[in-house]
């Protein structure tokens, strides 16, 4: 069987799920979020490569290209800012994070 | 192609806040911690240099840096919008940093590349100028929220802003990725083209994700929910700029995508944007109402004017274009106004932030009292305030589409929402006295003075305003 730009795009859209569910439905700790949001980030990067080759056009690689370098600054701010918390609050679990209520 | 000097021509403003950035954090390394007065009054000068740059440069328009980058009638505007919310978020924020000890150089540059990613979302042209400007922009809010950093609430509101901005920015993402696919390009005028023949369901898709980041960023229902606690939990004058700047940034990048690169898919777009704004509209005006944090309340109220903003992009008309512009101008001048009356809240040097603080105001602070009833009636809608033009304005542009059942809710949902601005006047003038407020710092007081100025009497000359909202909606072929 060969693989097709459609097998690219399940695969992505898989991942996305995963990520999403991952941020909604965890309830442990921050950690956890912060992966799922990389896994999110490479799931759009999949689709931009694969349609990218599928359409032989390079733009989408660009694209990927700096998804990866804003994302790597995303994770960066994001630690930061998670022990800025865990050093006000003691914790980074997720039902934890009630001071203000939403 | 252009020449560079063509294109930095057309980019200056962008230009002179990125090497100024770059200069204050070289000045604010070198100087040390006591740099920060300095380092907040060359930012404000790098903002009000980027203002007068705007308006002596280019006049015309152009697509520059290979399509990735429009200077147009409509990114000026904007851009004005912008650099003044930035400028006077910055202004308005000196005396509370020292106040609180966090007054630190960091925070002007983080506004200064925070308003960098508005400018370049402004312009944005592409799908991807697009998202690199929108990441400038959030990455440098989310460090802003959280920047007091011993701060419980502070360090909360900082962290659930990166959470759900970063799914936002995520979905975004998905969303172009499909869009690329899709339509083969990312450039806005190539997306248009690749339409013409019909609606692609692929794009579809990406639209419906395009829109979720986008209302996210904009904090429209159904993605407010960070909106209230970010609010409260962020410094007052971090909040004072969250009401201001990246909303007229949020709201110029939407339209321009739905205007400039989904016009094939008017149909589809026109149902999500009115659903976002009724939506909006109800949960600002109905949540509002059993707030006591004046914080909180403002969170609210933020997410309604969005609602009500969104009605006259959901006309898709040149009038509709330069009724959202007037209303984001207005919104942004009435917004400053309440942000300097909630951080002239402080008693013997607390700052407070409840509603009931300001009972019996217009007893121990006539004048404040005074400007804040004018900002309130404003915000709720009232004849002859600018509120109200800019309701007027956002109304008609949808009548005149054909949407007046959306008009009829939006006026009725004011109403609602006109209860719990009215209320904050009952406290004010009808209440018994709470403690007095300390005496405001100069700057505080003349934002105060000059908003309510602006509100007030816009009736007498507007023609200048709304002329200037025309002009920017002639930027978009309709």
């Amino acid at each position: 069987m060969a693989i097709s730009l459609t097998h690219y795009l399940v695969v992505a859209a898989i991942l996305f799920t995963i990520g999403v569910a991952g941020i909604i439905l965890n309830r442990k700790n921050i950690i956890v979020i912060l992966m799922s949001v990389e896994l999110i980030l490479l799931s759009v990067n999949i689709n931009l490569v694969a349609f990218s080759s599928a359409r032989g056009d390079l733009t989408g690689q660009v694209f990927a290209l700096l998804i990866l370098t804003v994302a790597a600054a995303e994770a960066a701010i994001g630690l930061a800012i998670l022990v800025t918390y865990y050093r006000n609050r003691g914790s980074i679990a997720v039902e934890d994070i009630n001071a203000m209520k939403g | 192609m252009h020449p560079l000097s063509f294109s930095i021509a057309h980019a200056l403003p962008e230009t002179v806040l990125a090497i100024g950035a770059l200069a204050l954090v070289l000045v604010g390394a070198i100087r040390g911690e006591k740099s920060a007065g300095l380092v907040a009054e060359l930012a404000i000068g790098v903002l009000a240099l980027a203002l007068v740059v705007i308006f002596v440069g280019a006049k015309s328009s152009a697509d520059v840096f290979e399509g990735a980058f429009v200077d147009d009638q409509f990114a000026r505007f904007m851009k004005v919008l912008v650099l003044i919310g930035s400028l006077v978020s910055l202004v308005l924020s000196r005396d509370f940093l020292q106040r609180e000890g966090i007054d630190l150089f960091e925070f002007p540059i983080l506004i200064l590349l925070s308003t960098l990613g508005m400018l370049l979302l402004t312009s944005a042209n592409s799908l991807i100028s697009l998202y690199l400007g929108l990441e400038l922009m959030s990455l440098a809010l989310y460090v802003v929220a959280a920047f007091h950093r011993d701060n419980l609430k502070a360090s909360e509101a900082g962290l659930k802003y990166f959470v759900l901005g970063a799914l936002s920015s995520g979905m975004l993402l998905y969303g172009a990725s499909l869009i690329y696919g899709y339509a083969g390009t990312v450039q806005f005028d190539g997306i248009a083209k690749a339409l013409t023949a019909g609606p692609q369901i692929g794009v579809v898709f990406g639209l419906v994700f395009l829109l979720a980041g986008l209302a996210f960023k904009m904090s429209t229902v159904p993605f407010h929910m960070w909106t209230p606690d970010v609010y409260e939990g962020a410094p007052t004058p971090v909040t004072a700029f969250f009401a201001s700047a990246p909303k007229m940034a949020a709201v110029a990048i939407t339209l321009r995508v739905v205007t400039d690169a989904l016009p094939g898919l008017a149909h589809e777009w026109r149902q999500i944007v009115m659903f976002i704004s009724i939506a909006s509209m109800a949960l600002g005006s109905f949540a509002a109402i059993g707030q006591t944090s004046i914080k909180r309340l403002m969170a609210y109220s933020s997410i309604g004017h969005m609602g009500f903003a969104l009605v006259g992009l959901a006309a898709n008309t040149a009038a509709g274009v330069q009724g959202v512009a007037l209303y984001m101008a207005i919104y942004l001048v009435t917004t400053l106004g309440v942000f300097a009356v909630i951080l002239a809240m402080r008693v013997q040097g607390k700052a407070v932030e409840t509603i009931s603080d300001l009972s019996g105001l217009a007893r121990t602070n006539g004048w404040m009292a005074f400007f804040m009833a004018m900002l309130m009636f404003s915000l709720s809608g009232i004849p002859p305030l600018a509120g109200f033009f800019a309701k007027y304005y956002a109304f008609l542009a949808a009548v005149q589409a054909g949407l007046t059942p959306l008009a009829v809710i939006g006026v009725l949902l004011s109403t609602v929402a006109a209860f719990y601005y009215l209320r904050i006047v009952k406290i004010m003038y009808f209440d018994d006295p709470a403690p007095a407020f300390d005496v405001a710092p100069l700057s505080v007081r003349v934002v105060m003075a000059v908003s309510t100025a602006l509100v007030f009497l816009f009736w007498v000359y507007p023609a200048p305003f709304v002329t200037a909202a025309a002009n920017a909606a002639k930027a978009f072929a309709f």
